[in-house]
């Protein structure tokens, strides 16, 4: 009954800008009505694959192809982008990049209106969707004032009205928050048993897919497929780990009990995992780890008392606020969005002025200070690193904010490269910036801040778009800045292992204050919490409820076992 | 940051007249407007045009800045005018009333009539220019031109350009601010030279980002069909209404009046003075 929908027979291919081959000796078949996940690292050549599919490769993209690729029996290199786009919807990473419509409808309706349908079938067809999807009250807004989940709906809506066989999702959970991620993964696979199509998702967070049935994994690395196994299958090798990619959490707490993964059942999810004497396994292994500590002893850096600030027009994000950030502090500053987090990173760092309130900074009132003075003590870093980045070498980058400080030329050389050694960037200090991974940008932009030696480091989302060799390789960066170099960091974060396993205290802005500021293991043990702030639970939570165990003392636990092999 | 220029929705009948018939009621007002020196026509379209303001119920907090500042920029222009050549309104008229003033600085009638009469073209073209932009939805513009036969290609791009400019305000303004905390002062405080130059380094970043943004959005574009068939049809299409035709007769029966008016008065110039 199973007919192939994607068949990939024998394909390499290299990008003319390249000089390598992304992709070797391609060879896949994907039925219909399957649901497939295709895993890697960073540059392992999924995205190509996903390219090649939806028929961006050869026809937006050149390059060269060997082989094969036939989608729905189109032969991929012979049929138009617009022919394929009729049978594969693609639904790209960052929804606000790819919306064209001043509304969600006219997005919706976008592939429609270039068919030439006939208006009254376009609106029907776009309600029909929209009350699908759950967004019909939001058509007439425009992308702007959409949630990142609303924006997802309404792409997704937009390949759904073309009714095709394919649906391909370009990691669907960059933009989310962890929460409506969830939300998005249901409701992937409620359209996938629905409407019986196949769906194809590219992804690099393996736990947050897997969440919902999967029927196949695809395991990349290096342009090559290494795997092509169920779930269940590529759980129990150890191959993830070996390739840089994260396993699910409960099974990082179960490998640390000492349990065989080939003991197991029901391993794709936590809610249905078994082994013998699991129960008895996981509690003797808690009570065999140190009890866990409190940091203590902490000097206050920045003390924000009664602070109140609201944008003109809009509601008050700050009513008589205080917080202390200590000197040390690896804080995680998690919450909804709109929730005004980086409001508040905006407030202490001067772009904004606040109603109402006083900030101190190492004992001196910030309200005296410029923005420019201020970022001599806390430095800022942006989300998307090309926002900051305006020279094009990397030594002139980073000497930037000295260079205007008036700094004499024999300290900028000393100070930049002292930064750029810090930041393992020394090797390519003459390098063209554009010649830089996202990643590695994102270092030139902290060198460029670490060489005004601020107190403070405030950063955007520190990790968002890289994988887990990366996300690692960049915490483990600032978490040495922060021991070794005793700079306070703020981290603002959607990621709850980032949260859990590098901070030392989290704070949840909620829209009427702090709702809880405690240790990380602590926030994901608070239901009530969780859903105000739209977190979601770790698995290790859900584990340590199942086994009846105390779910923060579980938790702690597994997370300062990693902490400290990290450290070794 | 408001939105200077930005479509804002309403339920006004100028609100539901099709964009093109708003541009070229505009575009055809304004040019018979600003030909014709006949101010008892001039007076006339302009109390239409503020009758028009009025009902197309725009907010004033909206238009006040834009307002202000036209409003000191046409007194600049009134009294440069006057300053650079006080009896030029003599010349033209053949006349000469002095109300006051010696030497230099005269005031005449014919002086005053003829600046009334700028006047009162500044005061119809701008209301009727934010009624077009702040009553009309972009995308049923982009709808409308397309209809009166531009390339539909042509007509999304400019529907497009109107969706982007709320996101690259919002990036430059985040450019702007990481720009400052690295030491480049823009605000009031810097000199204007510094601010420029300030301002230039935010140019790079942004252009960057906004061609990976190009490139993304015309993959999303090809994806979906963009430019496969000759037509396409839109989902904000709007069908010409008996209001449309009829506030196209409207517009072409004033300019007809003004044309006539040309030749009544001899020219572009009415003259009470003789």
């Amino acid at each position: 009954m199973s007919k192939p929908a994607i068949i990939f027979d024998h394909v390499t291919y290299q990008y003319d800008s390249q000089a390598e081959p992304t992709l070797h000796d391609i060879n896949l078949t994907i039925n219909q009505g399957e649901k497939v996940l295709i895993i890697g690292p960073s540059g392992s050549g999924k995205s190509t694959l996903g390219n090649l599919i939806n028929g961006l490769i050869p026809h937006a993209i050149p390059g060269k192809i060997t082989g094969q690729v036939t989608v729905m029996g189109q032969d991929v290199e012979n049929s138009s982008l617009f022919d394929l786009s009729l049978h594969v919807g693609t639904v790209l990473q960052d929804p606000d990049s790819q919306f064209v419509g001043l509304t969600a409808a006219e997005d919706i309706a976008f592939a429609m209106e270039n068919d030439a349908t006939p208006q009254a079938e376009m609106k029907t067809r776009v309600r029909q969707w929209a009350t699908t999807l759950g967004i019909k009250d939001q058509l007439g807004q425009s992308p702007q004032a959409l949630s990142g989940g609303q924006k997802q709906r309404t792409a997704m809506a937009g390949v759904l009205v073309d009714e095709g066989d394919v649906l391909l999702f370009d990691e669907p959970l960059a933009a989310l928050d962890p929460a409506t991620g969830k939300q998005s993964i249901e409701l992937i696979d409620d359209l996938h048993r629905r409407l019986g199509i196949t769906v194809v998702i590219i992804e690099h967070r393996l736990e947050e897919v897997l969440a919902q049935p999967v029927d196949r994994v695809i395991v990349m690395q290096d342009g090559r497929i290494i795997a092509n196994e169920t779930p269940e299958a590529l759980l129990k090798t150890p191959l993830l780990r070996e390739i840089g990619l994260r396993e699910p959490l409960y099974l990082e707490a179960l490998d640390l009990a000492g349990i065989d993964f080939n003991d197991t059942t029901g391993i794709t999810s936590v809610n249905t995992i078994e082994a013998p004497n699991l129960k008895q396994k996981l509690s003797d292994w808690l009570t065999g780890e140190p009890a866990h500590q409190k940091p203590a002893g902490l000097k206050p850096l920045l003390a924000i008392k009664d602070l109140t600030f609201g944008y003109p027009k809009g509601p008050k994000l700050f009513d008589h606020f205080d917080l202390t950030i200590n000197r040390g502090d690896m804080l995680a500053l998690v919450g909804e969005n709109g929730v005004g987090k980086t409001t508040l990173s905006q407030l202490i760092t001067g772009f904004v002025k606040p109603d109402a309130g006083t900030m101190t900074f190492a004992g001196a009132d910030l309200a005296t200070q410029s923005v420019k003075e201020r970022a001599d003590q806390i430095g800022y870093i942006m989300q998307d690193p090309n926002q900051m980045i305006s020279k094009i070498k990397i030594f002139d980058e980073v000497a930037l904010g000295l260079t205007l400080r008036g700094v004499d030329e024999a300290t900028i050389k000393a100070k930049v490269e002292d930064a750029l050694k810090i930041c393992g960037l020394y090797p390519f200090r003459n390098w063209p910036i554009s010649a830089l991974s996202f990643g590695q940008k994102k270092r030139v932009t902290i060198a460029s801040i670490l060489t005004l030696s601020p107190q403070l480091l405030i950063l955007d989302e520190p990790t968002a778009g890289q994988d887990w060799r990366h996300y690692t390789a960049m915490m483990r960066f600032l978490e040495k800045l922060n021991r070794d170099s005793g700079i306070t960091m703020l981290l603002i974060t959607h990621d709850m292992h980032l949260m859990l396993e590098y901070a030392t205290r989290t704070v949840v802005l909620g829209h009427s204050g702090i709702l809880l500021d405690a240790e990380p293991a602590k926030v994901l043990t608070e239901p009530a919490i969780i859903k105000q702030a739209r977190l979601a639970e770790t698995s290790l939570y859900t584990l340590a409820k199942r086994m009846d165990m105390d779910p923060f003392a579980f938790t702690a636990a597994v997370i300062a076992h990693e902490r400290q092999e990290r450290h070794v | 940051m408001s939105n200077l220029f930005g479509f804002d929705g309403g339920d006004t009948w100028l609100h539901h007249l099709s964009g093109a018939t708003k541009m070229l009621a505009f575009v055809g007002i304004s040019i018979i407007a600003m030909a014709s020196y006949d101010l008892r026509f001039t007076a006339a379209i302009m109390v239409m045009s503020l009758i028009l303001f009025y009902q197309a119920k725009i907010k004033w907090s909206q238009v006040s800045l834009v307002v202000k500042i036209i409003t000191a920029f046409s007194l600049l222009n009134l009294i440069t005018v006057y300053l650079f050549s006080p009896e030029y309104g003599v010349q033209l008229y053949g006349t000469r009333h002095l109300l006051f003033g010696s030497g230099y600085l005269t005031v005449t009638s014919e002086q005053l009539f003829y600046e009334l009469n700028l006047l009162s073209k500044y005061i119809v073209t701008v209301p009727l220019a934010l009624i077009f932009l702040i009553t009309t939805n972009p995308s049923e513009f982009a709808a409308s031109l397309n209809k009166i036969h531009l390339s539909y290609k042509v007509s999304y791009s400019v529907a497009l350009a109107l969706r982007y400019i709320p996101d690259i305000q919002n990036v430059y303004h985040q450019i702007s601010l990481s720009q400052q905390a690295r030491g480049y002062e823009l605000s009031k405080k810097a000199k204007f030279s510094q601010r420029l130059k300030g301002s230039a380094q935010i140019l790079m970043p942004l252009i960057f980002s906004s061609l990976d943004r190009i490139d993304t959005v015309s993959q999303a574009m090809e994806l979906r069909r963009f430019g496969r068939k000759k037509h396409r049809t839109w989902y904000m299409d709007h069908p010409f209404a008996w209001q449309d035709w009829l506030t196209l007769a409207g517009t072409a029966a004033i300019i007809l009046i003004g044309a006539w008016l040309f030749k009544v008065n001899g020219g572009r110039f009415y003259n009470p003075f003789r």
